[in-house]
């Protein structure tokens, strides 16, 4: 055993009562606040829009864009100086020409002095099959690692990995709630990612405590599963700072459109990083994992 | 696990060159199919547009059901059946009386196997049509409803007609290596590369382009029955309900620029069953009006001066030179066998896709380097050896997409730089435990080789669980996600390819040479 082992299960009450806490604080803020579905899943259009003209003001745009006759209106800044994001919900179903339509009109209020870099319209149906198949693909994955789990380990281990796994997703959709965060396609993805990344790190964590368990027969769980985190510290150091830098430079380099998705990725990876010590491992301790429960498993 | 064998060695090193060369062909010239390939740019890297159509076959089943309506009086009738009542309910049902004594006959008739009123389908096994009874007084009402495969044979059918006349139409306008393809049975993808403003095409495909020739009429009882429709500017014609000719007997048409009147034209041609038609009603329609449809609007109402006999003639109107071309096109290319309207768009500029690639290549070798530096910093020349097998891994992912030719969007780029910063893992993983193996054993070899038979379940786990997500976000996803659920999952087995063969020869290579170092690792 190392000298300067670090005492993490001094702190697994500590931590799983705050995590209890941003679990409950996440529930709340997903039942009363909700998530802020953007285009894909609410239905509606996107148009990112590239100013030539200096001058031409945020409000100003706003103005024009209030005066076309679209409903709820929202236009923000997106990414470089001049480049604006326009939402709105249209309730009919796209006409071919609307689009047309609108840079039409938008010239006669404001000039030729625009191009749309981007467009995405999505009807109501598309949206919502969307969203049914992005909660389909996360349950799914969530459903194929239990699976997984079960296989390759015992029971008590597989609890525990979706309970870190569970944990994180809620925690971070809390966050995205908390910051009113744009909900798309591509976090659907990143949520995907965070599941995956997640499951990995805690895996890494319980084939070590398995490994230890079978080697010492005297050592409580609660023990040994402070050795395994141990042990397996400077991989999860390591494995995480160079997936956090690379992250960063996507987060940082990576253009506008990768920003919400890179943002996600980053504070999943943070989140599951610290999941993979303080729910997985606790858990084991609370369903009182022994040697003889991997080789009861064995034997069968 | 530190013994390599020559053949291995030499088969895993051309394995590798070869997949690597893939990466590089994407930047060279090769004048061969095979070796030059390259990775096709999603719509969001390279500027495009994204329709996702939808056929709204409520007309069809409509017109289906009035034809069945009508087949069926006259199959009961010639089977000496007496039937009343005939109506088409809510658009979705057929329903008609008879009287009790014939009902078994009916009832086997239209359960036949063999029946051809309503057609047994022995690939679904069910009839096209369900059959309801309810029982009336002394009489009984039988219900006509389109079964599920009917349905879905109805759709089919007009989404293979649509995708067709889909085709034709984006063919015409000549945009480069449009994808069409069905979605479910009654929706329509249509991908444009490149096509920088989508507005055009949009108009074109919302368009059923239903044109019929009509006569206009001043009397409101007509045999065929009359109805009133629009012109463009909103007054409105009494209309005959004979057609006199369709869109469907149309051979060409062409925008002209009429000499006399200065004014743009459509001009076309007919076959040879619409040009005999044709000559006849004009014929005979002398001094009456004839009004030319197009999708329930009437573009002009000329009248007849003189009988057609060439089988050409010229639709006039208000056109633009740009409206007439357009609605030439859509007369060559057909009619769609029901409206279509567009659900999904998304549109890419290509300033914008060029941006996203630019920002995509400097945040990989931004992280490229970050992660290079850290290995090299944490350990030295193994992480030197993790280095060399994060390069060979980049250029096996590259590879393999290319060699696949599959698609790469800006979430791809995403998933690859995503791979460069958790590639590593493994070797980590690896190294760590050889340190902890050193501890306890003299002997360096052994120790290097139990960190990499211990470590393997691990490593193994750990990108199981990561490869999970990525394929069932590759089943699930959608356009740009996919590509990132491809790079992803890719990118495991390149990581694990190049961790168990490259890095670990590189690593037994020099660990043999150095056993007797002070401090290895």
């Amino acid at each position: 055993m190392e000298k300067n082992i670090i005492h993490f299960n001094k702190f697994y009450k500590k931590f799983n009562i705050l995590s209890l806490f941003l679990i409950l604080i996440s529930l709340i803020l997903l039942t009363f606040k909700g998530l802020n579905y953007g285009v894909d899943f609410k239905g509606g259009t996107l148009i990112e829009l590239r100013s030539l003209d200096n001058t031409l003001s945020i409000s100003n745009l706003r103005k024009s864009f209030n005066n076309l006759n679209l409903g709820d209106v929202t236009v923000k800044k997106f990414g470089k100086e001049n480049d604006y994001v326009i939402k709105f919900e249209k309730k009919q179903s796209i006409e071919e020409n609307f689009i047309e339509n609108i840079k039409v009109e938008l010239r006669n209020e404001i000039g030729n002095v625009f191009e749309f870099r981007r467009v995405e319209s999505v009807g109501p149906k598309v949206s919502s099959e969307l969203l049914k198949s992005g909660i389909i693909a996360i349950a799914l994955s969530l459903g194929a690692m239990l699976i997984y789990i079960w296989i390759r380990f015992e029971w008590q281990f597989s609890i525990g990995a979706i309970a870190a796994v569970f944990h994180d997703v809620l925690i971070t959709l809390g966050f995205f709630s908390l910051l009113n965060f744009e909900i798309n396609l591509s976090i659907v993805a990143a949520v995907l990612t965070i599941v995956g990344y997640s499951m990995n790190d805690t895996v890494v964590i319980f084939d070590r405590v398995r490994e230890n368990l079978k080697k010492y027969s005297d050592i409580k769980i609660f023990e040994i599963t402070n050795i395994s985190i141990n042990e397996t510290l400077s991989r999860t150091i390591i494995t995480s700072a160079t997936t956090l830098l690379a992250l960063l430079s996507i987060f940082i380099f990576g253009g506008a459109i990768l920003k919400g998705f890179s943002f996600a990725m980053i504070l999943g990876v943070i989140v599951g990083t610290y999941s993979s010590i303080y729910i997985a491992n606790p858990i084991l301790v609370r369903l009182n994992v022994s040697q003889s429960t991997i080789l009861k498993e064995e034997k069968e | 696990m530190l013994y390599f064998s020559k053949l291995k060695i030499i088969s895993v090193l051309i394995f590798t060159i070869i997949v690597s060369f893939f990466t590089i062909s994407n930047f060279i010239n090769i004048d061969n199919k095979f070796f030059k390939r390259n990775i096709n740019l999603g719509l969001d890297l390279q500027g495009g547009s994204y329709l996702l159509l939808e056929i709204d076959n409520k007309p069809v089943i409509v017109q289906k059901l009035q034809n069945k309506l009508s087949s069926l009086k006259k199959f009961l009738s010639d089977n000496d059946i007496r039937s009343t009542n005939f109506k088409i309910i809510d658009d979705k049902k057929i329903s008609f009386t008879i009287d009790d004594e014939s009902i078994d006959k009916v009832l086997s008739l239209l359960s036949d196997k063999e029946s051809e009123i309503n057609p047994y389908f022995q690939r679904f096994k069910t009839h096209e049509f369900d059959v309801e009874k309810t029982k009336v007084l002394s009489s009984s009402n039988i219900t006509l409803q389109f079964s599920e495969y009917g349905l879905v044979q109805l759709k089919t059918s007009s989404q293979n007609q649509a995708i067709e006349i889909v085709r034709r139409r984006v063919d015409e306008i000549g945009t480069n290596e449009p994808n069409i393809l069905k979605r479910g049975n009654d929706r329509i993808l249509v991908e444009l590369p490149g096509l920088e403003n989508p507005d055009r095409i949009k108009s074109l495909l919302g368009k059923t382009a239903n044109l019929t020739f009509r006569f206009v009429t001043l009397n409101e009882e007509e045999s065929f029955g009359t109805e009133k429709i629009p012109f463009e500017d909103g007054t409105e014609a009494i209309i005959s309900k004979r057609i006199i000719l369709s869109g469907d007997n149309l051979v060409d048409a062409q925008p002209r620029m009429d000499n006399q009147t200065n004014q743009t034209v459509v001009t076309f041609n007919l076959d040879r069953v619409g040009a005999k038609k044709f000559a006849r009603a004009t014929s005979s329609g002398v001094g009456k009006r004839l009004a030319i449809i197009l999708d329930g609007k009437i573009i002009s109402a000329p009248n007849i001066s003189e009988p057609i006999v060439g089988g050409a003639g010229q639709i006039t109107g208000d056109f633009t030179f740009q409206s007439a071309t357009d609605l030439a096109l859509l007369l060559r290319s057909g009619a769609l066998p029901a409206p279509m309207k567009i659900i999904e768009e998304r549109t890419v500029g290509p300033g914008l896709g060029q941006d996203s690639i630019n920002a995509g290549i400097l945040s990989l070798v931004i992280g490229f380097i970050l992660v290079v530096l850290f290995m090299i910093v944490k350990y030295k020349i193994f992480g030197f050896i993790a280095n060399i097998t994060l390069v060979t891994n980049l250029f096996l992912l590259i590879g393999v997409l290319t060699l696949f030719e599959a698609t790469l969007t800006l979430p791809g780029i995403a998933g690859i730089i995503l791979t460069v910063g958790m590639a590593v893992d493994a070797n980590v993983l690896i190294y760590e435990r050889i340190k902890e193996e050193i501890k306890g054993e003299n002997n360096r070899i052994i120790a290097f080789d139990s960190g990499y038979v211990k470590s393997k379940t691990t490593i193994l786990d750990a990108n199981i669980t990561t490869l999970i997500a990525a394929v069932i976000l590759f089943i699930l996803g959608s356009g740009p996600v996919k590509g990132f659920a491809l790079t992803l999952g890719v990118g495991i087995l390149t990581t694990l390819f190049s961790v168990y063969f490259i890095a670990r020869l590189l690593t037994a290579l020099y660990v043999i040479k150095n056993k007797d170092k002070e401090k290895l690792i």
